[in-house]
């Protein structure tokens, strides 16, 4: 129970990467986006083909996120340039990267298990650092050893990953640049009457989006040990879970506030994820289900709940002005 | 400083819906000119904003701007000349950010965007005394997002953002129509107050004669693509709104078309 919630930390940790790209498109580009379930295979498939021919996985890694950038550009492109519809973009990006992909990988799945990853070169620094000790100490002063993790480095790695990840994107959000961006969403037509080329910031926002959500892919497949072709199948899904189940619990105006909501998000999915796999009449492939009914909750929910709320105001309204 | 030579444009070309929107306009604007443009509805007054913006290339002729030929430049990038406010109060800003972030993206009108914070302190402080110049409270409200504000709040803001970087040429397009009376007054106190202050060339489109009259130093009067009367300086002056009906019936040899235009407030 308790190891399945440090995974399921971990895990939401690398999926955040990804949920902060899903951000990106869907609330900021007001963009629903269907690349990311094919570059999210691109950026694991561009790693662990590189890994596995003896590049160093730092490379490897950049150049998986930088696959997914180009991705996301073509999107943009064939949105901005072509006059497709988003969703039309996206799905056609989607397919096309299914066989990129492929071509990429060589094979449906690659192994990564005996390779040297990121993950295992930050295991040898955790260790010739001995950090452990330290983390264990308090866990150990209490007598609580039982519930600490088997390993902190994953753990922790994954935490200051993510912290330097956000910090850079509310750097960049906030730069004129990135208001602008964010204004690209919001209302076009203002923002190409104060001299600001949409299309570039849509193309070059999909970029981002879909670089991050790239990223966050070859993060998974070193993390898992192996890339699979169908690893990115109701990846998009995820994404949006993750960024609405952040922003109804955690969400607020600010953008910094926004971004931690996304990463918290992603990682109160990931427990719900695990701890659903703990029922015993549910199996592993009813999670797409799950994820599906929770992100219709949490979009219809809202909706009601406001219906609801103006019903009782004005019925209140009414039975006052009865009474009075 | 502005000048549109024998500016053609024709929607809908060959089809039982063509509509002549522009026929032969020639006019030349100098720098300070103030010109009101009246019509009726379809009178193509609309659409001869919109060639100035860029958001509609004519078929033929040519707009420049300051010497430079601007009849291709796309609307994004000739809108570093020029500053514009929409009749939609919803239009001019963004809802969902906040004041501070609404004006930074108008300051990347004539700049480049870049990589560097886009509120600083010294921004803020700027923003604060432009605001404050409205008299509306919006400098104590610099983190409101604009969607929480009012229709005549926005539209202020719109009008603020759209002259405080001092475009070559400000458009506004029937800025105040979609306003209640009170706030009617409010926004064209400010146009008044902001085009003198930055002294912008100013093409304001009205369907109301009075404001027509009372506003800038040009009148153009506008019917089915064409400007079919105007009226500068003095001549202006001592204009009235029985004139120009009585011109428009003369010229035309009918009424003005539009109700809009009649009632006049």
């Amino acid at each position: 129970m308790i190891t399945s919630i440090y995974g399921a930390i971990e895990s939401g940790l690398i999926y955040a990467i990804m949920a902060l790209g899903v951000y990106i498109s869907f609330r900021l580009l007001d963009f629903p986006d269907l690349t990311v379930d094919g570059s999210f295979v691109t950026g694991g498939a561009v790693t662990s083909v590189m890994i596995v021919n003896g590049t160093d996985p730092f490379t490897a890694t950049i150049a998986g996120a930088i696959a997914g950038f180009f991705a996301g550009c073509i999107t943009g492109l064939l949105h901005t340039k072509g006059n497709i519809n988003p969703l039309l973009a996206g799905i056609l990006m989607m397919i096309a990267l299914y066989s990129i992909n492929l071509r990429i990988m060589g094979q449906p799945n690659i192994p990564l298990l005996n390779e040297h990853t990121l993950f295992t070169t930050l295991n040898n620094w955790w260790e010739a650092l001995n950090l452990e000790a330290i983390f264990m100490a308090p866990f150990h002063w209490l007598g609580i050893a039982d519930f600490a993790p088997r390993s902190f480095y994953a753990l922790m790695s994954l935490l200051v990953l993510i912290i330097i990840v956000k910090k850079l994107m509310d750097f960049f959000l906030r730069t004129e640049a990135g208001t602008t961006l964010r204004a690209t969403g919001d209302n076009q037509k203002m923002v190409r009457s104060f001299s600001a080329n949409t299309s570039l910031y849509i193309i070059v926002g999909m970029g981002v989006s879909n670089m991050l959500v790239a990223f966050s892919g070859a993060m998974v497949v070193q993390h898992s040990g192996f890339a699979d072709i169908n690893l990115g199948v109701g990846m998009i899904i995820i994404g949006l879970a993750s960024v609405i189940i952040g922003e109804v619990l955690f969400g607020k105006d600010k953008i910094v506030r926004m971004t931690l909501a996304v990463i918290l998000g992603a990682i109160v999915y990931r427990i719900i994820y695990s701890m659903a796999l703990r029922i015993d009449f549910l199996e592993a492939s009813d999670m797409k289900l799950i994820t599906a009914l929770i992100v219709v909750v949490a979009l219809v929910f809202p909706h009601w709940l406001g219906q609801t709320n103006a019903k009782n105001q004005y019925k209140k309204s009414k039975a006052k002005a009865a009474s009075g | 400083m502005l000048s549109l030579n024998e500016i053609h444009k024709t929607f809908y070309p060959n089809t039982p819906d063509e509509r002549l929107a522009l026929v032969d306009v020639n006019q030349k604007l100098e720098a300070g000119d103030f010109v009101t443009i009246i019509g009726s509805n379809g009178a193509g007054k609309s659409t001869l904003l919109n060639t100035l913006a860029g958001s509609i290339i004519p078929d033929e002729g040519e707009v420049s701007i300051d010497g430079r030929d601007v009849t291709r430049l796309p609307e994004q990038k000739r809108a570093a000349y020029i500053g514009r406010v929409f009749q939609d109060p919803m239009a001019g800003t963004a809802p969902g950010m906040t004041i501070e972030e609404n004006m930074v993206i108008s300051l990347g009108r004539t700049k480049r965007r870049s990589l560097f914070r886009g509120v600083s302190k010294q921004l803020r402080e700027r923003f604060r005394e432009h605001l404050a110049t409205l008299e509306i409270g919006l400098e104590d409200r610099l983190n409101t997002k604009v969607g929480l504000l009012s229709g005549g709040e926005r539209q202020a803001l719109s009008l603020l953002m759209a002259t405080f970087t001092e475009p070559k040429i400000l458009l506004l397009d029937e800025h105040t129509a979609a306003l209640d009376p009170s706030k009617q007054e409010l926004i064209l106190r400010l146009t008044r107050e902001l085009v003198e202050k930055h002294s912008l060339t100013t093409v304001m489109v009205t369907h109301q004669m009075e404001q027509a009259i009372e506003f800038g130093n040009r009148l153009w009067m506008m019917d089915e693509g064409k400007i079919i009367f105007e009226a500068n300086d003095d001549e202006k002056d001592e204009l009235t709104v029985p004139d120009l009906l009585q011109n428009f019936e003369n010229i035309r040899g009918k009424r003005m078309a539009s109700d809009r235009a009649l009632l006049s407030k």
